[in-house]
């Protein structure tokens, strides 16, 4: 919850400040991020046919592929990287929980060990 | 701005106690109008506004405290003596279930938020919540959760495999009838409360601000119910992960805790306790919110470091995520998750300690008012402390093995949840009644409430220590006259002496009880401002008018209402606190200067009907699936009406119409 | 239900000309009620999700006396329902993009062809369960076919949820019957709906093509 405190700050810097001055980038835009991300997951889906002997490559370039993908998303077809920082930062709030929560779970059932 | 707009139909009423002439829409465009009733019973059943949706979640509360009171009782009056009838085996078991599931989901959750509801709003001054109407389908879901969940008293059985539901317990083979279903589609549906109830309360926080009511300038209180708030939408949804998986092993044959069938039981307790942990700061924080507002007030001194207490607060809240494996550490998690965990649960001992002392600082060189909101409030320092320090003794890995499941955890959880959390919230009792309701309830009684209180806690959970620590197990149901043992170590001398200081409890709730109604009956109006109060809540007659605030307040600093009545002046003994204008006079020049367009929220039907579908899907779940499909249905339907009704009352509705075409525009595209 | 509940609650101050003397017209932060409320909703859901994918990856190699996820997942498929709902993220952009140049129609339409893409990817996974279920894996088969089920079938009920909120929207719109801000209602529904996407960028990851 320190994140709530942090934001104090930024909440009182933006007061007054009316978000109307959004930036709405292009439809061409949008369709070119879109074509990213379909080059992406086409790479996502071939990794399938990859031999078995790359499989520990597979697995980080699997991890690393889902989160540009991810990040892509929120952050251009969800807007956050044009909006407000208030709304990354309650949104990020909770995935960063997710992530650390859920790792530490899996952690305490030795899910990582080989 | 969320807040459905009407115009008042009296304009800029000064000082007339909102006496608002009734609006009635003619049409609705299509869909369902909007009731308008301002009295009767129609105007609690749809209403949005926060101050009766307040009332109503902590009478609900109250009714539950009593359930869950009674429910202790039975169990105490259960181990009262040796080999015990008073409770079959089977019966004690569903009685500490439901009497835990009942304190904490139906009565310090819900009373949290009734007060967070009434008072959240007026310490920031707002005129009502970010969404009113969402606002009253979490009270809804509350109540019929509750009922819900009480139900399962007559339908065969309520749950018994503890309030943490552990594996195998909870599953069908050994617990065969209804209640654990009961059990977990009533948390869900209180669940859903809380996590709209979360939603709700933070974009008000974040949104409704009066002018210059900075983060850093609003009341402790509203800042705990904030942190618990984020608590809340975190944790909920794992509570929820956990109790689908179990209603999925209980009602269509999964086995995700079913150790026979390869699963890890210790699932379960991984995602109760993610969400538990957390939990535990839900209860206990809108009290340290309470106390941290009543101390200043009777010490009449500002909160020693408001900014440790509030930064406190939310450190306890961040750090409440990493630490609920203490509640497993004989579960046979590995070392380096013991010693982790237990390493992370001192750390939150350091922000709980700094409040305490902020807390005693407060009070250390004021001129202290001993009323009864102040003595419940000391209480709570002494009490929690107490049970903070049996805590940390639980924080030692090596010593908690040794505790786990005998009464020393029950007297920890309780000095922390009787003496810390209930307190508090009696606190808020004694010094919120004045504004929520205009009259004072009786300090005399208050006091015999709080000694007996006070003496009834220490003499239950005091002893349960000893016992705990001579290894009398949690959830034992009887004690068996040749194991006592004696001396000092005596089990029946403790158990009865626990017993008896439960009634002890009991007799202090109930002149608490009796209070409510003599005040009801005695009917003497509070002064305006009874405590010499501090925060924004007090600048507004009492109770607060429909509206709030005649005029939004315009804030300049923290205890905004005591830098109204209070001016530093120089003497020659240094700067001194004069006393340049009373509580009515603030008050004066604030309706004086009214806002002339006053907009509330109109109520709405459709809260309660949509709440109203949750119970019926619950019971199809349980009973027939059919069920589930008209539950569904009135949902729907529900979300629909919700949608599509107007935003506002027609535009000739009005007395005198409202001024311009704006209404109309807005009113066709509602 | 929170998703519909808290964006349609609104109207914009814009509305309010005549009003301009009430004082509390601006939030605090200057920013909508509805898409602060959503954000954090979404953030609430990734707890929700977080705790059925670890569910999933607990027990996705527990399946004795029943088929595991290698023997059973068709990838081909799987990459174009992805693929699917991926491009859906795309039409449901364009939406937005057209509600806020205040073009009914190719909001209508991008609104529409989003809910078909969604309805695409439930028909896929209802065929892909039913295949599933013929070869073997029924939800109490195992714990792996236990935890598959309820974290795609959790996944398929929001999408399902995100399908009938696009195409009441679309209805609303053709009725001139949305309350307040039409183009923030719309960008609400594509937070929703870019955020179920999301979501299934993960599973697809973690649960599909990630070797176990």
């Amino acid at each position: 919850m320190s994140a709530t405190t942090d934001h104090a700050a930024q909440a009182d810097a933006v007061e007054h400040h009316h978000a109307h001055d959004e930036h709405v980038p292009s439809d061409g835009y949008f369709i070119k991020i879109a074509i990213i991300l379909a080059i992406v997951t086409a790479l996502e889906t071939s990794t399938y046919w990859w031999p078995d002997s790359m499989d520990s490559f597979a697995t980080p370039a699997l991890l690393i592929m889902m989160a540009i993908k991810f990040f892509m998303i929120v952050s251009i077809f969800m807007h956050l990287k044009f909006d407000s920082k208030i709304f990354s930062l309650m949104f990020y709030m909770g995935l960063v929980l997710a992530i650390g929560v859920y790792l530490v779970f899996l952690f305490t059932f030795q899910f990582f060990r080989p | 701005m969320a807040i459905i707009e009407r115009p008042s139909a009296v304009p800029a009423t000064v000082g007339a106690g909102g006496t608002t002439e009734l609006v009635t829409p003619s049409r609705a465009l299509g869909a369902y109008r909007r009731p308008v009733s301002t009295t009767g019973w129609k105007s609690w059943l749809f209403t949005v506004d926060h101050k009766k949706l307040g009332i109503m979640y902590g009478a609900v509360s109250l009714f539950f405290f009593l359930v869950g009171g009674i429910e202790a009782l039975l169990i105490r009056l259960q181990l009262a003596a040796p080999d015990n009838t008073v409770l079959s085996a089977g019966l004690y078991n569903e009685m500490f279930t439901m009497h835990a599931t009942t304190m904490v989901f139906l009565f310090v959750m819900p009373m949290a938020a009734a007060f967070a509801n009434y008072f959240l709003p007026l310490q920031i001054g707002a005129r009502d919540v970010a969404f009113p109407r969402i606002n009253a389908v979490g009270f809804w879901l509350f109540l019929f959760g509750g009922i819900f969940l009480n139900t399962s008293w007559f339908l065969g059985g309520a749950a018994d495999g503890g309030w943490f539901m552990y594996s195998p317990n909870s599953s069908a083979l050994f617990s065969p009838s209804h209640g654990i279903d009961f059990w977990v589609m009533g948390l869900q549906i209180t669940g859903i409360a809380s996590l709209v109830g979360a939603i709700n309360l933070i974009v008000t926080v974040l949104n409704m601000r009066a002018p210059g009511m900075k983060l850093m300038n609003m009341p402790v209180f509203t800042w705990m119910v904030l942190v618990v708030q984020f608590l809340l939408l975190f944790a909920m949804p794992v509570i929820t992960v956990a109790l689908f998986l179990l209603s999925f092993q209980r009602n269509f044959g999964a086995t995700f805790f079913d150790v026979n069938q390869g699963a890890d039981p210790l699932l379960w307790q991984h995602l109760f306790w993610i969400f538990g942990h957390p939990e535990v700061y839900i209860i206990i924080l809108p009290a340290f919110g309470i106390i941290s507002e009543v101390l200043p007030t009777f010490a009449r001194k500002p909160l020693f470091g408001y900014k440790f207490v509030v930064f406190s607060g939310a450190a306890i809240g961040f750090v409440g995520w990493g630490v609920w494996a203490h509640h497993m550490f004989a579960s046979g998690l590995g070392p380096v998750s013991v010693a982790v965990f237990s390493v992370a649960t001192m750390l939150i001992a350091i922000p709980t300690g700094v409040k305490i002392v902020n807390w005693t600082l407060t009070l250390w060189g004021g001129k202290l008012w001993f009323s009864t909101a102040m003595l419940f409030s000391i209480g709570v320092i002494v009490l929690f402390t107490i049970g903070g320090v049996s805590g940390v003794t639980h924080a030692v890995a090596p010593s908690d093995t040794q505790q786990t499941d005998t009464y020393h955890i029950v007297a920890h959880f309780h000095y922390v949840i009787v003496g810390g959390a209930v307190m508090g919230l009696f606190a808020g009792f004694y010094f919120w009644w004045p504004k929520m309701f205009g009259q004072m309830l009786s300090e005399r009684l208050g006091k015999w409430n709080f000694w007996l209180m006070f003496f009834g806690v220490n003499l239950t959970f005091g002893p349960m220590h000893i016992l705990g620590m001579q290894g009398q197990p949690r959830r034992m149901v009887v004690w068996p006259e040749k194991l006592t043992g004696d001396g000092f170590f005596d089990l029946a001398f403790w158990n009865q002496v626990a017993s008896v200081g439960s009634f002890v409890i009991a007799a202090g709730v109930l002149l608490f009880v009796i209070n409510i109604f003599y005040t009801a009956k005695k009917k003497v109006a509070a002064p305006l401002d009874p405590w010499d109060a501090r925060t924004l809540e007090w600048i507004t007659s009492s109770p607060p008018k429909e509206h709030n605030f005649d005029r939004i307040p315009t804030v300049h600093s923290l205890d905004e209402f005591f830098h109204r009545k209070y001016e530093e002046v120089d003497t020659e003994n240094g700067p001194k606190l004069v006393k340049v204008k009373t509580a009515e006079e603030v008050l004066a020049e604030e309706e004086a200067n009214a806002d002339h367009h006053i907009h509330l929220p109109s109520p709405s039907y459709w809260p309660i009907v949509l709440a109203l579908g949750f119970p019926i899907i619950a019971y199809g779940v349980i009973f027939n699936l059919l069920l589930t499909i008209v539950g569904t249905a009135l949902v729907l339907l529900a979300i629909f009406g919700w949608c599509l009704e107007p935003s506002v009352a027609d535009d000739s509705d009005y007395d005198p119409p409202a001024g311009g075409d704006s209404t109309k525009e807005l009113a066709t595209l509602g | 239900m929170a998703d519909i509940a808290v964006h349609e609650e609104d109207h914009a101050h814009t509305e309010h000309g005549g009003y301009d003397d009430h004082v509390v017209h601006a939030t605090s932060t200057g920013l909508s009620n509805n898409k602060l409320a959503m954000w954090l909703f979404l953030g609430s859901e990734c707890l929700l999700f977080g705790g059925l994918i670890s569910t999933y990856m607990l027990y996705r190699g527990r399946h004795e006396g029943g088929p595991g996820p290698s023997q059973i997942f068709d990838i081909p498929l799987t990459s174009v329902s992805s693929f699917i709902l991926l491009m859906s993220s795309l039409t449901m952009v364009l939406a937005v993009n057209s509600a806020k140049r205040k073009d009914d129609r190719n909001t209508n339409l991008w609104l529409v062809v989003t809910a078909l893409l969604g309805a695409l990817f439930v028909g896929g996974q209802v065929y892909e369960f039913t295949a599933f279920y013929q070869e073997g894996l029924g939800f109490t088969t195992s714990l792996f076919g236990s935890s598959f089920y309820t974290l795609t079938g959790f996944h398929g009920v929001h999408v399902t949820v995100g399908v009938i909120m696009l195409l009441a929207l679309v209805g609303a719109i053709t009725r001139n019957r949305v309350t307040g801000d039409k183009a923030e209602v719309v960008e609400m529904v594509g937070l929703y709906w870019h955020f179920v996407d999301v979501v299934w960028v993960i599973i697809f990851t973690l649960v599909y093509l990630i070797p176990s």
